[in-house]
């Protein structure tokens, strides 16, 4: 697609590009490529240098149990969050969808969380289900649950999956909201001629209409999972406890900072890369079919 | 003021896509002329080269004897009005119309000067402080023509200004455009596939098909005497009738075995060969007062109120008969149609060109 | 539809109802602890109610800071709102330039300047954290507002959302200024910014919230704690060990960081949500 009329002025488009392509290239492909090089390279402890050791670094990250873990413990994390998240949407969605006269105040009131930071999501959760102070903690212990999230991976990692669901909540309504208010009027009439109740027209016609925004967000919400919790992550446990909620992310993160491990956590971001890129080309295709239909 | 001259112009696309294919034209200084032709005939083309828009591939194009290939539109000296009007919708209808002065550096006296007039011609004065979006289609139209009006340009180009109105608004500004155009004797080239428009507007008419030009002449001397089979078909409506027939000899031809007296016929054509003989539908009568006679098989009448139209079979080929109510009875199903010899005209089956008195 | 229609509403309320008390609750406790003592917190027994340390609370945090993280919130609010103001309209400038560059100027290698911007999109900061830590060290930028902001300003959405806004603007105004003697500079600024106003609007809201809301990145270059951003300072207020946790500042700090963003979806939401629809598409 391009216009049909054009200016034709030499030099002034390279200006009018040359901030963005300069900060792209300095700060996304200089470091982009540094990673990938940097994957190759095993440094010294004391980091003064460094060797070429082709794909060491690699075989090493493959030979990790916590590099396996962590792939589960993303693995996890990312399709609990989706789905909690999506099937709470939906159904919110497909109630704001009806029309109600306090149908905007509602909308505002289901929005508002996206706003929140990841970071302060965790510390939000964190302080409801405190072992000691939760408000939320305390009905839990009184059914006889020793909860502790600071100590127990599996409680840790709910509240995890909470505190990410209750965040993403928000995003998904508006989408979903969306998308069934762009379903058209006549179709659900028909089909309400044709004799469905609402529950049968809900699957039968409305959700197999909504799987363009479906599928569209359970490749967002993975990403999301990636890369957006980190901030919940490292609020609500740090990766703990013994690292048992330690994501792919996280780990790059924690490899690089805490470990030193220049040349591990490079891997684990090159690795990281292709796996965004190849969700995005499944995402690409989809749209392009998306666009047809 | 000025005229325009076009010389072999030519655009071709990427691809070798020949859009316009040699075109030359004289309009002369204040006169009126229309572009019309079927959508992709190149007039458009033709009309966003005059002004600038399309680069020009091949050819000259001068305004007022300047040749303007290399010149930017704005230095062009024309003003445009585009068929979705182009108003710049985050202005009012007064800063639509003073822009292309004030980015001329025009005293702001002159400017508000020649906005209020064009303006006051347009009876567009009540709605100075408006936004584009708050204007009717027809408003916003007289908008875009003040815009091209205040100016004062040597040259107005149309781009199918009427197209986006409803039918009968249509009719009311085009009577406008021409009495304005009238008023202010500014050169104007005007682009259509509006067959009417082109012939109730112009003073030349220029018939395009294909990239190139057809015909050229006043409207009465294109609808009198088309110069090819296209532009006998297009201009007009119902359109012309053509008829398969055969040549006879000296003003004489025949269809389905009957046989036709023409006036303008070339000399020297074999006798024998196949001839396309073509009758507008207002030209033929029922009867036998003319020079020769045809007859039609009715199949159905459609009323126009005004008029009917007979439509049915001659030698074959389909036919339409334009009668005025109550001329002829409805439930005719054979006519006997009267033709003048001076209505007739006669093509090329090959080259699809007029057959008539060199 | 006619459909029992009370019945079915009724239905809808009741689970809108228990969504938005679910998705409000654990803010509304988080207002309740910052107006409370530290002590009535740490007991487990906090009540539902407002308490009456409001006052003390948020002027301890705003002008003081809690005894772990003892920078006053009042100044990483600050901190935050240039990070965030940065993000947005720098974001905003160079997206608005590039993307009128792409659109509508014809040029050698204005493919490859689209494509080297277009697959940016793919790749958060995240995935490139180290590297792009140690060039933003290397250029000196390290505690300094531009290292925060330039990094994450590195990204397609803003042209991909102005290109896709000018591909509708009609060709005919473009045509219609350069017959009104408009050359790019002014078609730009007379016509296309006005008409883009909207859409800047929308993007402003959506970057905004991005920027104030970054946690990994100033968490990595920000050494100083007079650089320190908000969502960076709660972290810190909160520890493992418990009993050096203040909660009421902590939770006050929560509150004070919920406000800005949440405040910018409330009161324009319009905006918001067409940023969001938009930037995703």
């Amino acid at each position: 697609m391009e216009k049909r009329a054009l200016f034709s002025n030499k030099l002034l488009p390279y200006l009018l590009i040359f901030p963005q392509l300069a900060i792209t290239l300095i700060f996304f492909y200089w470091p982009a490529s540094q990673a990938v090089w940097q994957s190759f390279l095993l440094e010294d402890a004391f980091g003064l240098s460094s060797e070429f050791v082709g794909f060491e670094n690699y075989r090493l990250l493959f030979q990790q149990p916590e590099y396996y873990r962590a792939m589960v413990t993303t693995a996890v994390f990312s399709s609990a969050v989706a789905i909690l998240s999506l099937s709470c949407a939906l159904l919110l969605a497909s109630q704001a969808d009806k029309n109600l006269k306090a149908g905007h105040a509602i909308k505002t009131l289901l929005i508002w969380p996206y706003a929140v930071a990841p970071a302060i999501a965790g510390v939000l959760w964190i302080f409801m289900f405190h072992p000691t102070l939760g408000t939320l903690a305390r009905p839990i212990k009184g059914a006889g649950v020793d909860w502790n999230p600071m100590l127990n991976a599996n409680h840790a990692m709910l509240l995890l999956i909470l505190s990410a669901t209750w965040k993403q909540i928000s995003y998904n309504f508006l989408f979903f909201l969306a998308g069934l208010q762009a379903i058209p009027k006549s179709v659900i009439e028909a089909a309400a001629i044709d004799g469905s109740g609402p529950i049968r027209r809900f699957w039968t016609i409305i959700f197999p209409l909504l799987s363009p925004t479906t599928f569209f967000l359970i490749v967002v919400n993975i990403v999301y999972v990636f890369f957006d919790t980190f901030g919940i992550i490292d609020a609500v446990t740090g990766g703990g406890p013994a690292g048992r909620t330690t994501t792919l992310v996280y780990k790059v993160y924690a490899d690089g900072r805490l470990g030193g491990d220049l040349g591990g956590s490079a891997a684990q971001s090159v690795i990281l890369m292709i796996i965004v890129i190849a969700l995005t080309a499944v995402q690409f295709r989809f749209v392009e079919r998306k666009v047809q239909y | 003021m000025a005229g325009v001259t076009l010389d072999t112009v030519r655009k071709v696309y990427a691809g070798n896509v020949e859009a316009v294919k040699g075109v030359s034209l004289g309009i002369e200084d204040g006169s009126f002329c229309v572009l019309v032709g079927p959508s992709g005939c190149g007039k458009s083309t033709l009309l966003r080269m005059i002004a600038g828009l399309e680069t020009i591939s091949g050819g000259e194009v001068k305004i007022s004897d300047r040749v303007v290939n290399e010149i930017e539109p704005a230095e062009r000296d024309i003003a445009m009005v585009f068929q979705n009007y182009a108003l710049y919708p985050h202005m009012s209808v007064y800063d639509n119309m003073a822009y292309g002065l004030k980015n001329r550096k025009t005293p702001k006296a002159e400017i508000e000067k020649r906005v209020n007039e064009a303006a006051r011609i347009l009876a567009i004065e009540p709605y100075l402080t408006r936004k584009p979006r708050q204007l009717s289609g027809g408003q916003r139209q007289r908008v875009a023509m003040g815009r091209a009006i205040v100016r004062k340009p040597q040259v107005f180009l149309f781009d199918e200004p009427l197209s986006n109105l409803d039918a009968k608004l249509r009719v009311q500004m085009r009577v406008e455009i021409k009495r304005l155009q009238r008023a202010l004797g500014v050169t104007s080239i005007y682009v259509t596939h509006d067959q009417v428009e082109a012939m109730t507007l112009s003073d030349k008419l220029v018939v395009m098909s294909g990239g190139q030009i057809e015909q050229v002449g006043t409207p009465s001397e294109v609808y009198r005497r088309p110069e090819t089979r296209f532009v006998a078909t297009f201009i007009g409506s119902p359109p012309m009738n053509i008829l398969p027939g055969r040549v006879e000899g000296p003003g004489l031809v025949s269809v389905g075995g009957q046989m036709i007296k023409v006036t303008d016929m070339r000399e020297g054509l074999t006798p024998g060969s196949a001839i396309e003989v073509g009758l507008r539908p207002e030209d033929v009568q029922a009867g036998t007062t003319g020079t020769s006679t045809l007859t039609l098989d009715v199949d159905f009448v459609e009323e126009l109120g005004a008029t009917q139209l007979f439509h049915g079979k001659v030698a074959g080929a389909e036919f339409v008969v334009q009668a005025s109510t109550g001329q002829l009875p409805s439930d005719t199903r054979d006519l006997t149609l009267s033709i003048d010899a001076d209505n007739v005209h006669l093509f090329d089956p090959q080259t699809t060109k007029r057959l008539g008195v060199a | 539809m006619v459909e029992n229609r009370r019945y079915r509403n009724l239905v809808a309320y009741l689970v809108l109802g228990m969504g938005v008390a679910i998705v409000a609750f654990p803010v509304y406790l988080a207002i309740i602890a910052s107006t409370f003592d530290a002590g009535t917190i740490a007991n487990g027994n906090m009540p539902l109610v407002p308490g009456d340390q409001a006052g003390i609370n948020y002027e301890r945090a705003l002008f003081t800071g809690g005894r772990l993280a003892r920078e006053p919130v009042g100044m990483m609010m600050m901190n935050s709102f240039i990070m965030a103001m940065g993000i947005a309209i720098g974001k905003i400038i160079i997206s608005i330039l590039s993307a009128f560059a792409v659109v509508y100027f014809s040029f050698p290698f204005r493919r490859t300047a689209f494509w080297v911007i277009f697959i940016t999109l793919m790749l958060p900061v995240e995935v490139r954290i180290y590297p792009t830590y140690k060039i933003v060290a290397d250029l000196g930028l390290l505690d300094t507002y531009s290292g925060l902001i330039l990094p994450l300003i590195a990204s397609a959405t803003g042209t991909l959302l102005f290109r896709q806004f000018f591909m509708t603007v009609p060709d005919e105004l473009l045509e219609a200024s350069k017959i009104d003697g408009a050359g790019p500079f002014r078609f730009f600024k007379d016509t296309l910014l006005p008409l883009s106003i909207t859409t800047i609007a929308a993007l402003f809201v959506i970057q905004f919230i991005y920027g104030w809301n970054q946690y990994l990145w100033p968490l990595l270059i920000t050494t100083q704690s007079s650089m320190q951003t908000i969502v960076i300072g709660i972290k810190k207020m909160i520890t493992t060990q418990d009993a050096l946790t203040e909660w009421q500042i902590a939770m006050t700090t929560a509150v004070l960081a919920m406000v800005p963003p949440v405040m910018v979806v409330i009161f324009m939401q319009r905006l918001f949500v067409k940023g969001l629809v938009e930037t995703e598409k």
